[in-house]
């Protein structure tokens, strides 16, 4: 009796679980199926070279908003990295010092603020007194948005190298600092490419922040101080517009965007296994 | 303090926060020597041994006070650079640390890189390997990475690794203790050979390691140095009762 029992409560677990992990991969795979079936049909050459149309005109593309993305992304990496990393350094060697608390606790509430305030942030800063929308504004509002996660992730590696190969570097007469940056930096640096190539990726599908920084643009544009566009936002104002030609546009643009942000998670994982499976 | 001494330490006291681990330590070490720290676990033999070099600075919480002098200098005088002082008093420490992610040229070559010393880089590794008993086992493989060598190797390449920014002082924190008999035999004849060039302080708790490689032997027991002498001296005829019961293995 028991072990029937038990037998079936097994079988029931079972099935509960696969029936929750179902429930999980639904939406995933609804989504891709929807962004592809919607969005293959207007891929072509021209989508991914050429700059967007007026209403009405055939053909036209996102090329220049792919540019602007991997630009803005740029600019991001061009100041978050080094904070981000630097932080991330710091608060694994200092961490539990006075000005190591404060920087922990400013990256935790930095990591909570929503994108949305992140951009009204970088419209305050840099939109306003520049007086016009600018790349520039859009890749710092996306750099704020990846300096706390990258801090966060830098830390925790930069933790896992062992102690005694920071001795054996202060023990050769090497100076702290230059041990932090040669050694410990270096040993931990496969993981932090790992790490800044997913925070690339989400900052590559950021929205909200970019929406009064960079603006948008139908032109190609390749001046840190002029508006940019960006996948995101072309994709959003393609939604939104009332033109069917539009919203396929939208589609196939958010497909490229799935494919983009898809290639950076691929590649970071690829790392990130090359590194593992070298270590064995 | 003799005045040939090439490390004298006198009146050594170290706490880690408030715990008290080194007592009044005073030892002269010889040039050109070899001098063993015995003792059980825990009785200050690492920390005395970080102090000579001041790596125990890198535990915030530490603190000495006492005096240690290096050719009859201070080393603790505040215009010594404790980074300046590594390179003159180098360490092995237990564990084999090689650096994962450099060949095991470059692992030779960091402590000259990283202090831009320049030189014949190959000429100095291969001294160095030579020195350290390597050279021939890995003269093949000097580009592959460190890891790829056995524990033993390791820690011979590391040894190499400390001779290559020539130290004239090299501490040993239990060089052998993770290796098998046949490395550890390997790393005792290191020792012996490199007391030509280097004065050597070497922490072991094998009491025959010490008595085969050392000229002098220190017994340290719970913070105190309780006696210093020849390591014959300290072996066969121990003027301290609890020497000669811990050299007889009653306990430890």
């Amino acid at each position: 009796m028991t072990l029937l029992w038990r037998r079936l409560a097994n079988h029931l677990a079972t099935a509960l679980a696969a029936a929750a992990v179902l429930v999980a991969v639904i939406p995933l795979a609804s989504l891709f199926w929807l962004v592809l079936s919607n969005g293959v049909a207007g891929l072509s050459l021209q989508f991914f070279t050429s700059r967007p149309l007026p209403v009405g005109e055939q053909g036209g593309g996102v090329g220049n908003a792919i540019v602007g993305t991997l630009y803005m992304v740029g600019i991001a990496c061009v100041f978050g990295l080094p904070i981000g990393v630097g932080a991330g350094v710091y608060l694994a060697e200092r961490g539990d010092t006075r000005v190591g608390r404060v920087v922990r606790f400013t990256s935790e509430v930095m990591s909570g603020i929503p994108s949305i305030v992140v951009g009204i942030v970088a419209y305050g800063l840099i939109v306003v007194p520049m007086r016009r929308f600018s790349a520039l504004a859009g890749g710092v509002a996306l750099a704020l948005l990846m300096v706390p996660t990258l801090a966060r992730t830098t830390e925790e590696l930069v933790r896992l190298v062992p102690h005694a190969l920071r001795e054996a570097s202060l023990a050769l007469g090497v100076a702290q600092w230059k041990t932090s940056l040669r050694i410990i930096l270096r040993t931990a640096l496969g993981g932090i490419v790992t790490a800044i190539l997913l925070s690339v990726a989400r900052a590559a599908g950021e929205t909200a922040p970019l929406l009064f920084t960079a603006l948008n643009n139908q032109y190609w544009n390749f001046r840190p101080d002029q508006p940019t566009a960006s996948l995101t936002v072309q994709i959003f104002n393609y939604a939104i517009s009332p033109y069917e030609d539009w919203h396929r546009k939208a589609w196939s643009a958010a497909l490229v965007l799935l494919i983009l942000v898809g290639l950076l998670d691929l590649l970071a994982r690829f790392l990130a296994r090359s590194r593992l499976s070298r270590k064995r | 303090m003799t005045p040939s001494a090439k490390l004298s330490v006198s009146g050594l006291n170290v706490w880690f926060g408030s715990s008290h681990v080194l007592h009044d330590v005073s030892l002269d070490i010889a040039p050109l020597s070899v001098t063993a720290i015995i003792g059980p676990s825990g009785c200050g033999k690492s920390t005395f041994l970080r102090c000579l070099n001041r790596m125990h600075e890198v535990d915030p919480s530490a603190r000495m006070s006492g005096r240690i002098q290096l050719d009859g200098r201070d080393v603790y005088r505040g215009d010594v650079d404790p980074v300046q002082l590594r390179r003159r008093v180098g360490m092995v420490f237990q564990r084999p640390n090689p650096f994962p992610t450099m060949s095991v040229f470059d692992n030779v070559a960091a402590g000259l890189r990283l202090n831009r010393i320049r030189g014949n880089y190959a000429e100095t590794v291969e001294a160095c390997l030579r020195r350290a008993a390597l050279w021939d086992e890995v003269k093949d493989r000097l580009q592959e990475s460190a890891l790829g060598l056995s524990g033993g190797q390791q820690q011979r390449l590391c040894i190499a690794r400390a001779l290559a920014v020539e130290p004239e002082v090299v501490l040993m924190d239990e060089p052998a203790s993770a290796l098998d008999p046949i490395a550890t035999t390997k790393i005792e004849e290191l020792v012996h050979e490199l007391k030509e060039r280097y004065t050597i302080v070497i922490v072991t708790h094998n009491m025959q390691q010490a008595a085969r490689v050392s000229d002098q032997t220190a017994f340290f027991y719970m913070g105190n140095l309780v006696e210093v002498g020849t390591t014959e001296q300290i072996f066969t005829n121990p003027k301290e009762q609890r020497t000669e019961d811990y050299v007889t293995g009653k306990f430890g």
